[in-house]
């Protein structure tokens, strides 16, 4: 290597002409304005949640139910402490119904189904559920649950309608990621004399676990945030109930009821709430990857 | 030998079951054969022989379409067999069809007999987790499992093909000083697989499938991922493990095979064309299309 630079002619084949310069930075920038743009609506709607949302919160917002009270100012109107954990309760149940079923669907579909003409009819199902309006499952289970059966709502009637909007998310998402495995580590795990449901069980959905709980955060997100499944489901209440076959109250539906009434400091509550339903999803998304992070050895 | 019928129909054979039931069906006297004045591997590994591997008019299709097309081959029992041949002739196939994991891909299928000593591993009555248990192969690109660690990764074949998994500790160590990696990682078995290099991770298929005492070892293409020093590891390898288990290595490279190989047999579009001791193979051939590959012509 000599000390000498090169001479400036032999680095002028290297130049990039300033017209490709220029496309170059047009190119650039469009891309970071279109990201941009993409921001305000996120930054906006987080915005308006703490501006409006944050000046309902204190202890008592969240340590005592709605008293139903909405007219008059001298008495409270309560917190949503029965919102907070009808909701946690109804989707932890919604969850445990379509969590193992949508990944048993997709192990199905990835590991024995394939490309069969039955796996392919799933697949279309599936695909057709996912575009289901929410309020259609909300309906379903009100005809089949509630009038169906003459009785009245309940919590884990909700949980049901819910568990039907999560399934094909759940089933979508985790079919992804079961495909990205590499053929080779089932291979390898077969040749070890291994049963295809050890393969499975040991090897193949360790390997999708961090993937997957990706996918199943954006079905419980989108489930906790659902009014109209829940609206002839499980109904509102005022009470904090435990048992998930009374009515029961949730987040989205004391929003949906309280930012139509007329008295300020409740439509003020249902900015608290819908702040307080954020955070919660935000929560869980951070603890649910750091449970996967620690589960996974790489 | 009546035993031999029994052996590889229980699915839920421990390995030792199957390596004590190896012994007393083996056809070579156990444990007394003479020691290599060379490394510690030979001296841990497991004091057993292979057993021989016999195709008889073995074909295997994928869908219509013929890859292999009848051969007839034997293994003999703790011999390297190196097949060599040009690129889509059929080597990797037929030799995914001895362990049956051929009929894993969709619409592939094999006809003939594959005579593990003298079980036919296509009988009906032959469980193929059984098959695949006395018979451990080893991929092209070393995949040890992603979430698990050194030790899991040894271990997981017998967690994976068992029931009870006690004190796994001494056949793990067992395993790995087999596979010559034991000096290598014996500080760090609870780090992941993962994060050794290629011819460590190599090695450590190769020690993962050498934990649940396999008779026979397929290689499928073992170090073409890998550079010439961990290449060299493996080679040394690969003559210390024939002492218990037989060996099927596939393999682009005839260096190689000249030197690991005690048999080499030369495949052309699915056939057969010759098989002999190596040396013979390399230097005096006696099919010309042999001569012509082994001296560069073509392929």
């Amino acid at each position: 290597m000599s000390a000498q630079s090169p001479a400036p002619d032999q680095l002028a084949r290297f130049n990039v002409s300033p017209a490709r310069r220029r496309k170059d930075k047009i190119a650039r920038n469009t891309i970071l304005a279109g990201t941009l743009l993409a921001l305000i609506p996120l930054a906006l709607i987080v915005y308006y949640l703490l501006l409006k949302g944050l000046g309902s919160w204190s202890l008592s917002f969240f340590t005592t139910d709605p008293t139903g009270n909405t007219f008059f100012k001298s008495s409270s109107i309560g917190g949503i402490k029965s919102a907070i954990l009808g909701t946690v309760e109804i989707v932890a149940l919604a969850s445990a119904i379509a969590v193992p079923i949508g990944v048993g669907v997709a192990v199905w579909l990835v590991e024995y189904g394939k490309s069969s003409w039955f796996a392919q009819m799933v697949r279309f199902f599936v695909d057709v559920l996912t575009g289901v309006p929410s309020i259609v499952f909300g309906l379903f289970i009100y005809i089949v649950l509630v009038v169906g059966t003459g009785s009245s709502f309940a919590g884990y009637k909700g949980s049901l309608a819910l568990s039907l909007l999560m399934l094909p998310v759940v089933i979508r998402s985790a079919e992804v990621i079961l495909m990205l495995i590499p053929g080779a580590l089932r291979e390898s795990a077969l040749a070890l004399g291994a049963p295809r449901w050890r393969v499975i069980f040991s090897v193949v959905l360790p390997t999708a676990l961090p993937g997957m709980v990706t996918g199943v955060l954006l079905a419980i997100a989108r489930a906790a945030g659902e009014t109209a499944p829940l609206l002839f489901t499980a109904a509102a209440t005022n009470k904090t109930n435990f048992n998930l076959g009374q009515f029961m109250n949730s987040l989205p539906v004391q929003i949906y009821s309280d930012v139509t009434s007329p008295t300020t400091a409740v439509v003020n509550r249902a900015w608290g709430a819908a702040l307080t339903l954020v955070v919660m999803i935000l929560l869980l998304n951070l603890i649910a990857r750091l449970i996967a992070r620690r589960s996974r050895l790489a | 030998m009546t035993s031999d019928g029994t052996s590889l129909r229980t699915a839920d054979m421990e390995p030792d079951e199957l390596l004590e039931s190896g012994q007393a069906r083996s056809p070579m006297p156990p444990p007394t054969r003479p020691q290599t004045s060379a490394p510690a591997a030979a001296a841990v590994a497991p004091a057993k022989p292979g057993l021989s591997v016999r195709l008889e008019k073995l074909r295997a299709f994928y869908g219509s379409s013929e890859q292999v097309k009848g051969i007839d081959l034997d293994f003999h029992a703790n011999e390297v067999t190196a097949i060599i041949g040009p690129s889509g002739c059929g080597k990797s196939t037929m030799v995914r069809c001895i362990n049956r994991m051929h009929e894993e891909i969709p619409g592939a299928r094999a006809e003939g007999r594959v005579l593990l000593d003298e079980l036919d591993v296509y009988d009906s009555s032959v469980d193929v987790v059984a098959v695949r248990r006395a018979i451990g192969m080893v991929f092209q690109k070393p995949n040890p499992f992603p979430t698990m660690s050194i030790f899991d990764n040894v271990a997981s074949g017998l967690r994976l093909s068992s029931r009870r998994s006690g004190d796994l500790r001494p056949k793990v160590e067992t395993a790995l000083r087999g596979a010559g990696l034991w000096d290598e990682v014996s500080e760090r078995l609870d780090e992941p697989g993962a994060g050794l290099s290629g011819g460590q991770q190599q090695r450590l298929c190769i020690a993962r499938s050498l934990a649940v005492n396999p008779e026979v070892i397929l290689m499928d293409e073992p170090c073409s991922a890998l550079d010439p020093i961990a290449t060299l590891k493996i080679e040394e390898l690969i003559a210390e493990l024939k002492q218990s288990v037989t060996i099927v290595i596939v393999t682009h490279n005839m260096q190689q095979a000249a030197r690991v190989a005690d048999r080499t047999a030369f495949m052309l579009s699915g056939e057969l064309v010759e098989v002999g001791p190596t040396q013979e193979i390399f230097t005096n051939p006696t099919d010309p299309r042999t001569e012509e590959y082994v001296t560069g012509k073509f392929g």
